[in-house]
């Protein structure tokens, strides 16, 4: 039970220290500190290239994928050397952002399913920032349900042993940005929904390709939609067998818990800083009774996930595997920040409908409320994350399952799926 | 960094666990909530001939020198099983009183009779209603002579001495305040058992009419040693409350998976599961919180009051939402009085109040993360 560093982890945070503060883009600094919420905040160039700049340099400097091998371009560090990195690179992590899905979900697919010569090739210069990925997962039929996904992947008739894809996915963060994309389609219909999958890679230049971007709720446009018409995929760019897609897609999914849920923010520190700030009756807010209460809970939210997360590594560091269990994370910040930006807009009185540069704090509780019933759902919607603890943690059956026999072409399907 | 207990002191825990097992089973909670006895003092002596009373006090006075991050573990265990013993008040209490203000002779007369259980140690602070601050306190001592009425006092009828907050010297507000031993026993001291939700603890009401006190630390820094040592308990009590929470958890899904309706386990149920997955969530972020108390309490951190309020608030927290849906859970059945969901419901709530209720330990939270501590807990 120890919070300070050992020698030797004292010598690692002294190295990364110097290393950032002889190379990171202090330029960018003030920018970056007065980021609103969900963004980079750097105006003063372009985003992406700030950010591959950032990357590139780090990888240079074999400080990029910190818990990868080195063969793949990472730095072979320990968990705890990846958690004192993040401490010391500080506001510059903000740039990362392209970066999460590959790094995160797609780079530890491709390294648990891909041939030697293929990881060789692909991992390098997505560690470096150099070629961003995208996940393309979800379809407008197939969410939760993920199994139950329509996009299909057939044979070619030239009889070259390639794929032929037709279908669409939604919810693709980045596509736009992306060089390459992980596939999950349907092989089989006639086997059940799980059985019938298969997992892919792609350019996301092939032809047949199309990347829109979708309108959300809070009028960003951050995720995606992409159809493919006839596209062909190489046999070789299959991860995993025919029909191991489900398989495949579980390393995929428990690492984008992992890395959503480690060290999200629910907002506190934000709030708190403003319940200093506001007034309430010429008062500061924070000693008004009801609101100490408030701040409290969530504070006490806040603090849990922090050392919650703090246990996950000292497991790690001593050679555990960190399991389903650290599904916890995403489902308190997501709903913890919903909570607190609806408390921050009250206290804020009936200004707090007004989004604009006047609004406390630049109107990151406002941008908070709009975004944060889609961080309730992407990377495994509450409920999904209820149901993994409740059956993966606590060991309680799983729901009755009406189409598990059922081959996937006989599942009823709603009107408003087909269409 | 390192946020885990060692092997040596999970195999400590792992011994009273097994301890608690065999000598605590519901029946003996049972025995204390309807019967006279205050405690079940058999057990208490047995806990002490283990150690475990005695765990972080000092070898020179009797007990077995290891740290707190060993008595916190033990506090799970007490709270896993409901135990129905004056620990809280004697250990985690008087003992640290003792321990943080106590002369030479106080500590060499107490300290070795409260780890070997031969005495009992009680905190008397509370008089009445409502949130407790300088100006509620009346009991008052001149020359020598303790006058007052303290209600209620967990554990005063047990106890052989009690550790009374009372006005004495010149001092205003928080400095009006000073600590006092006062043997149980003796002149001037009526106890009474009160009534409460849960009879497996005891709590009296102390009146004194010139009982003989005993100053504890100096005269009018009553208020600040209080404070100080409260927040120490409040650690070691948000251990008993993550036992608590752990075991109520733990019997919701046990009986989940074994209470058959509509032809299937109610735990097939989402409503029943998503239930048990947010008592495991609090459970957790409880857990978490409750270690860095641990942490603070053993190292001596700055951040120690920052972190007794967030492992208390969490840990109340979550054995209130545990014990409370572990009934639910139980359906019909969990609302009678010979399933022992009740002895859990009775004890979260008790313990929720212990120290000061939920709404105090919030505001305190706040109040000292303002006063420089953000970093800590964000």
């Amino acid at each position: 039970m120890d919070f300070e560093d050992t020698p030797e982890e004292g010598a690692f945070r002294a190295k990364a220290r110097a290393w950032i503060d002889a190379n990171a883009p202090k330029h960018l600094e003030a920018e970056l500190k007065r980021a609103g919420f969900a963004s980079s905040g750097v105006e003063s160039e372009d985003p992406m290239d700030a950010a591959k700049a950032w990357q590139k340099k780090k990888a240079q400097a074999g400080w990029a994928c910190l818990h990868w091998p080195k063969a793949y371009g990472g730095g072979a560090y320990s968990p705890i050397e990846r958690v004192i990195w993040g401490q010391e690179e500080g506001v510059y992590a903000a740039l990362s952002g392209p970066f999460i899905i590959g790094h995160g979900m797609c780079g530890p697919t491709v390294m648990a399913w891909a041939k030697e010569a293929q990881k060789q090739r692909l991992l390098p210069p997505l560690a470096a920032g150099e070629e961003i990925w995208c996940q393309l997962f979800s379809e407008p039929a197939g969410g939760s349900d993920l199994a139950g996904l329509r996009t299909r992947a057939a044979p070619a008739a030239d009889g070259a042993g390639d794929w032929i894809i037709n279908g669409s996915k939604v919810w693709t963060s980045g596509a736009q940005h992306s060089q390459w994309g992980l596939l999950i389609a349907r092989t089989d219909a006639d086997v059940p929904k799980h059985k019938g999958l298969t997992m892919f890679f792609l350019r996301m230049d092939s032809p047949g390709v199309e990347v829109r971007p979708i309108k959300q709720a809070n009028g960003q446009s951050g995720f995606n939609e992409v159809f493919f018409t006839d596209v062909r995929i190489p046999d070789a760019q299959r991860l995993g067998a025919v029909g191991q897609g489900w398989e495949v897609s579980l390393t995929t999914l428990m690492n984008e818990r992992l890395s959503i849920g480690s060290g999200m923010s629910t907002g506190f520190p934000e709030l708190f800083r403003f319940c200093l700030e506001a007034q309430i009756d010429g008062r500061p807010a924070v000693d008004d009774a009801a609101v100490r209460s408030r701040l409290a809970q969530f504070a006490v939210k806040q603090s849990g996930l922090k050392y919650t997360g703090m246990r996950a590594i000292t497991a790690l560091s001593k050679g555990e595997t960190p399991g389903p269990e650290n599904s916890i994370g995403k489902l308190v910040a997501g709903a913890t920040m919903q909570e607190l930006a609806m408390f921050a807009l009250d206290l804020q009185g009936q200004a707090g409908v007004v989004q604009d540069a006047d609004s406390p704090m630049n109107a990151r509780f406002q941008a908070m409320l709009l975004r944060s019933p889609a961080t309730r759902i992407e990377g495994g919607s509450d409920e999904i994350l209820r149901n993994i603890i409740a059956e993966r943690v606590l060991g309680l059956p799983g729901d009755i399952r009406v189409d598990k026999t059922v081959a996937f072409k006989d599942i009823p399907s709603g009107a408003r799926a087909k269409a | 960094m390192n946020l885990d207990f060692s092997d040596d002191q999970k195999a400590l825990q792992a011994q009273v666990r097994r301890f608690l097992a065999e000598k605590c089973p519901p029946a003996a909670v049972r025995a204390v909530l309807e019967g006279p006895a205050p405690y079940d003092r058999a057990l208490y002596l047995g806990l002490a001939e283990l150690g475990a009373l005695g765990v972080a006090i000092p070898e020179e006075y009797g007990g077995m020198g290891l740290s707190h991050l060993e008595l916190c573990l033990i506090a799970e265990e007490l709270g896993r099983v409901v135990a129905p013993l004056p620990v809280a008040s004697s250990i985690y209490l008087a003992a640290e009183f003792l321990l943080q203000a106590g002369s030479e002779a106080q500590k060499a007369k107490w300290l070795p009779r409260l780890a070997s259980g031969e005495a009992v140690g009680a905190f008397a602070m509370v008089e009445g209603q409502g949130r407790m601050a300088p100006d509620k306190i009346q009991a008052t001592v001149r020359s020598g002579r303790l006058s007052g009425v303290k209600s209620p006092v967990a554990d005063g009828v047990a106890a052989d001495f009690a550790i009374v907050a009372a006005r004495a010297g010149p001092g205003r507000g928080e400095n009006a305040i000073s600590l006092f031993i006062v043997e149980l026993a003796g002149a001037g001291v009526t106890r009474e058992t009160l009534e409460t939700i849960d009879p497996s603890l005891s709590y009296a009401r102390l009146t004194f009419d010139g009982a003989p006190a005993e100053p504890l630390g100096a005269e009018g820094d009553g208020w600040r040693i209080a404070g100080q040592v409260q927040d120490r308990a409040a650690i070691l009590m948000a251990f008993e409350q993550l036992g608590g929470a752990d075991r109520t958890l733990i019997m919701a899904r046990d009986y989940a998976l074994e209470r058959m309706a509509f032809g299937r386990p109610i735990g097939s149920f989402q409503a029943i599961k998503h239930m048990l997955a947010d008592m495991y969530v609090s459970a957790t972020l409880a857990r978490s919180n409750c270690y860095y108390g641990a942490w603070a309490l053993a190292s001596g951190s700055s951040e120690l009051p920052v972190a007794a309020a967030t492992a208390r608030v969490s840990a109340t927290q979550a054995f209130q939402h545990c014990a409370k849906n572990n009934i639910q859970v139980h359906g019909g059945m969990g609302f009678t009085w010979a399933f022992d969901c009740h002895l859990y419901y009775r004890r979260s709530n008790a313990l929720a109040l212990a120290l000061g209720s939920q709404s105090t330990w919030e505001s305190l939270l706040i109040e000292r993360m303002r006063t420089g501590n953000l970093e800590a807990a964000a």
